[in-house]
C-alpha cells in the first residue's frame, strides 16, 4: 500500500494516480493505482476487495440446492452460466442423469445469456473509448433477450433458473418463436455493429497493437476466455471438456493470434455470431420428456472433492466442491475467470498511454463483483 | 434583401440628436452588452437542449420531454438548481486563480462574439481584422483551462488541462490556415467584406476542391478546439472522469458548460461566415430569379441556419465517434492536417493569384 506522502509525490517525477474505487471507466469497485510519467503508463496496480461479500463462505452454510443460487451474484452478466456450472458439480457429486431436454434449454439458455453479456460489454467497451451511441444500441436487442428470459423463468438478469437435475420450469410455449425471432434480428444487428464501430479508422487505431500480451504470457497469468484466446491460445471449455450438449453441436472456437486489445475485440465479436450458429442448430431440436430429474429433496454429496468447469462469457468458471457427506458443502472454491484476466492487465498496460489502459481494460470485460466474490 | 441597416441607423440618429457623443457611446455599449448577454443565456440554453434531442434521437430515445413541449425548458431548470448549488472550493485549490478560471473561459467566449455579422447590418464591430481577432480571442480560452486544471489541486484536472494546453495550440495552426484560404481569396480580414465577396455564390462552391479540402480540415480542427469529441480528451470522461473541471461545481461548472456551447457557436458561426457566406442567402451566379426568391428570406435566418448545421455536424461527430488518443491527435494534426493545409493554402493562392475561381 502507498503512504499519504508517497500518492502525493513521488521520485522521477512520476505521478501516482488513483483510479476507482469511484471511476466512470472501471464499471464497478476497482480501484487501480497507476503510475504515470506525463502520460505514459509505467505501473498498474489492482487494489481488490471493495466489493468482497464472502460468497464462498456464505456458500458452506447453504445446502447444495440454495448455494447455486449465490454464485448468481459473482458475475451477474453470466449469471446463467455460472449456476451452471454449479448445478454440473453437485451432479457429477450425485451422479444425477440430466433429461436431454434440460440439456437443451440449458445450453440455449447459455449461448442467450452469452450473447447478452456480450452485447453489454460491446456497448460498455466503446463507451470506455468515448463513443456513447454503441452502448444504447447494445442495449436495445439485450432487451430483447432479457424479454426472452422473463417470460420463462421470471427473472431478467440473475435468472435462477438451473436446478441439479435439470431446470426449474419448462420453457414457455412461445420460447422457441420468441428465440428465432430474435436470432433473425441479432443476425443483422451484429452487422450494424461492426459498422458502426469494429470498422471505425479511430476505433482500429486506438485498439490496434495496443495492450499486447504475448500467448506465453497469456498462458502464464492463467488466462482464459476472450482474453487468452485473443493471444493464440485455445482454451474454450465448451470445445475441450464439452458439458452437457456441447460435444454435439458444431461451432468454431474463436482464435486470433495478434494478442492485441483488437484480437480480443475481434474474438468476443465473433463469438456472438457462433453463439447464434449453436442457438440455431438446438432450437428445432428440443427433444420432449422431462425438464428435471428425480432427485431427493434432501441433496447429500458422498464424501470426497467435485470439480466442474464451464466456459462463462469471460471465460473458464472453475467449481470445486469439497464435502464431508453433509447437506452443506466443507468449503466451496470458485476459480473466477476475471481475477486471472485482471492480473494481466499491468503487463498490458506497461508503456502505453492513459487511454490505452482504459481500452485494454474494456477488451479484458471485468466484472468486479466475479473478481472479489 | 431585408436589411437592420434601417434600425440600427435610427437608433444612432434618434441618440445622436439627443446626447453628447461620449453617452451616445456609453448607451448603445449597455445596449449591446444587454443584447451579446440575452444571445448567450438563449443560446446556451438552447444549444444545451438541442444537444440533449439530437444525442437522444441518435441514441433511439426521447431526450428531456417534461418540462415544456419537447423539454425546452429543461435547460432551463436545470442552470436553475445549479445557480443554487453551492461552488464548491476544494482546500488544497488556489483559491482565487481557482474562482477565476471559469470567468476567463467565459469572458473569452463573450469578446470572440463580437465581430460576427448575425444577419445584414446586424454586426457589433465590424473590426478590419475581425477574423484574425476570433482567431486570436478565442484561443486565450487555453488559459484558463490551464489555470482550472491547475488551481483545483487535483491530478485528473492538470493532466486534462495540460492535454487541452497541447491540443488548443496545436490544432490553432491548421485551423488559422483553413481560415487564411478564404481571406487569401477575398483579399480582406473584415467579416463584411468576406460576406459580401460571396453575393454571387459561397466560398465553399467557388474555390473548387481546395477550399472544400480547407472546410473540412477547419471543421476537424474547430472540433478540436472546442474540445468536443472526438478530440475531447481535455474532460475524456471515462479516463480523467471530468478532466479540468473535475473539481468545479454549481454555477462555476455551469460557465465551463455555458462557455463550451458558446465556443460550439462562435467556430460553427465563423464557419458558416468564411465558407457558407455569412447571413448572405444562397445565389447562384445569373440566375437571377432564382437569387431574387432567395432573398425574400431573411438574412438572420440563413445566418443561423447555416450555423445550425454546421453545430448539428459536429454533434453529430460527438455522438458517433470514439475518442482519439493523445498520441494520435497530436499526429493528426502536425503530420497530416498541418501539411496538407500548408500545401492547400499554396494551392488557393495560386488561384487567387490566377483568378481562376468563379
Amino acid at each position: 500500500m502507498y503512504t499519504e506522502t508517497q500518492i502525493i509525490s513521488n521520485s522521477n517525477d512520476e505521478l501516482v494516480v488513483n483510479v476507482g474505487p469511484q471511476h466512470p471507466a472501471t464499471h464497478g469497485v476497482l480501484h487501480l493505482v497507476i503510475t504515470l510519467q506525463g502520460e505514459t503508463i509505467k505501473k498498474v496496480e489492482p487494489h481488490l476487495g471493495y466489493i468482497h461479500r464472502s460468497i464462498e463462505k456464505m456458500c458452506e452454510s447453504l445446502t447444495y440446492r440454495q448455494f447455486i443460487y449465490a454464485s448468481s451474484r459473482m458475475d451477474y452478466l453470466s449469471a446463467h452460466i455460472n449456476n451452471h456450472a454449479c448445478a454440473l458439480a453437485v451432479e457429477k457429486g450425485m451422479q444425477i442423469e440430466v433429461p436431454q431436454r434440460a440439456q437443451y434449454i440449458r445450453v440455449i439458455m447459455d449461448e442467450l445469456t452469452r450473447i447478452a453479456s456480450h452485447e453489454l460489454w460491446w456497448g460498455a467497451m466503446a463507451m470506455d473509448l468515448g463513443a456513447f451511441t454503441p452502448f444504447f444500441y447494445a442495449f436495445r436487442e439485450r432487451e430483447k433477450i432479457t424479454d426472452i428470459m422473463e417470460e420463462t423463468c421470471g427473472a431478467r438478469l440473475t435468472m435462477n433458473y438451473m436446478v441439479p437435475g435439470g431446470v426449474m420450469t419448462d420453457i414457455h410455449p412461445d420460447f422457441q418463436k420468441k428465440v428465432k425471432e430474435f436470432i433473425e434480428l441479432f443476425k443483422s444487428k451484429i452487422d450494424e455493429y461492426d459498422e458502426l464501430v469494429t470498422g471505425n479508422i479511430i476505433f482500429q487505431n486506438r485498439t490496434k497493437g495496443v495492450g499486447y500480451l504475448s500467448k506465453a504470457d497469456a498462458i502464464s497469468y492463467g488466462c482464459t476466455g476472450a482474453v487468452a484466446r485473443g493471444s493464440g491460445v485455445s482454451c474454450d471449455i465448451r470445445k475441450l471438456y464439452p458439458y452437457d450438449i456441447y460435444d454435439k453441436v458444431v461451432f468454431d472456437e474463436i482464435l486470433e493470434t495478434e494478442g492485441d486489445s483488437f484480437a480480443r475485440y475481434m474474438v468476443r465479436m465473433r463469438e456472438m455470431r457462433e453463439s447464434v450458429k449453436i442457438i440455431e442448430q438446438l432450437i428445432d431440436n428440443i427433444p420432449e420428456g422431462e425438464h428435471q430429474a428425480k432427485t431427493k429433496a434432501v441433496l447429500k454429496l458422498p464424501k470426497g472433492d467435485f470439480y466442474t468447469r464451464v466456459e462463462t462469457a469471460r471465460g473458464e468458471l472453475g467449481v470445486y466442491i469439497v464435502s464431508e457427506g453433509a447437506t452443506t458443502p466443507y468449503r466451496i472454491k470458485f476459480r473466477s475467470p476475471g481475477f486471472s484476466n485482471l492480473s494481466a492487465l499491468d503487463q498490458m498496460a506497461r508503456g502505453g498511454k492513459i487511454g490505452d489502459l482504459m481500452a485494454t481494460m474494456g477488451t479484458l470485460d471485468l466484472v468486479i463483483p466475479d473478481i472479489d466474490r | 434583401m431585408y436589411s437592420l441597416h434601417a434600425i440600427t441607423d435610427s437608433i444612432q440618429n434618434w441618440l445622436s440628436v439627443r446626447f453628447s457623443p461620449l453617452w451616445v457611446l456609453i448607451i448603445e455599449s449597455l445596449i449591446v452588452i444587454v443584447l451579446a448577454i440575452a444571445l448567450f443565456a438563449v443560446l446556451g440554453l438552447v444549444l444545451v437542449w438541442l444537444e440533449r434531442k439530437v444525442a437522444a434521437h441518435m441514441q433511439i430515445r426521447l431526450g428531456p420531454n417534461r418540462l415544456g413541449p419537447a423539454g425546452i425548458f429543461q435547460t432551463s431548470a436545470d442552470t436553475l438548481k445549479l445557480i443554487l448549488k453551492e461552488g464548491l472550493t476544494p482546500d488544497g485549490a488556489d483559491k482565487l486563480l481557482f474562482n477565476f478560471a471559469p470567468f476567463i473561459v467565459m469572458i473569452v467566449a463573450m469578446l470572440a462574439l463580437a465581430p460576427i455579422a448575425f444577419a445584414n447590418g446586424f454586426q457589433i464591430w465590424d473590426v478590419n481584422i475581425g477574423v484574425l481577432y476570433v482567431s486570436a480571442v478565442s484561443s486565450l480560452s487555453v488559459i484558463g483551462i490551464l489555470i482550472a486544471g491547475w488551481a483545483s489541486n487535483n491530478k485528473y484536472s492538470l493532466l486534462g488541462a495540460m492535454r487541452s494546453g497541447a491540443q488548443i495550440v496545436s490544432y490553432e495552426l491548421s485551423a488559422g490556415l483553413s481560415i487564411l484560404t478564404i481571406v487569401v481569396l477575398t483579399g480582406s480580414l473584415q467579416i463584411s467584406d468576406i460576406v459580401h465577396a460571396q453575393q454571387n455564390g459561397w466560398w465553399l462552391f467557388k474555390g473548387h476542391i481546395p477550399v472544400i479540402i480547407a472546410f473540412v480540415i477547419f471543421l476537424i480542427a474547430a472540433t478540436a478546439e472546442t474540445n468536443r469529441a472526438p478530440f475531447d480528451l481535455a474532460e475524456a470522461e471515462s479516463e480523467l472522469t471530468a478532466g479540468f473541471h473535475t473539481e468545479y461545481s454549481g454555477m462555476k461548472f455551469a460557465l465551463f458548460f455555458l462557455a463550451e456551447y458558446i465556443n460550439i457557436f462562435i467556430v460553427c458561426a465563423i464557419g458558416a461566415t468564411l465558407f457558407l457566406g455569412g447571413w448572405m442567402p444562397f445565389h447562384i451566379g445569373d440566375w437571377t430569379q432564382f437569387n431574387h426568391v432567395m432573398d425574400y428570406i431573411p438574412s438572420s435566418i440563413w445566418f443561423f441556419g447555416k450555423t445550425f448545421f454546421l453545430i448539428f455536424l459536429i454533434m453529430w461527430f460527438r455522438w458517433t465517434f470514439p475518442r482519439l488518443r493523445v498520441d494520435q491527435l497530436l499526429t493528426l494534426e502536425w503530420k497530416y492536417l498541418l501539411p496538407i493545409s500548408l500545401f492547400n493554402l499554396l494551392l488557393v493562392t495560386v488561384i487567387a493569384i490566377m483568378n481562376w475561381h468563379f
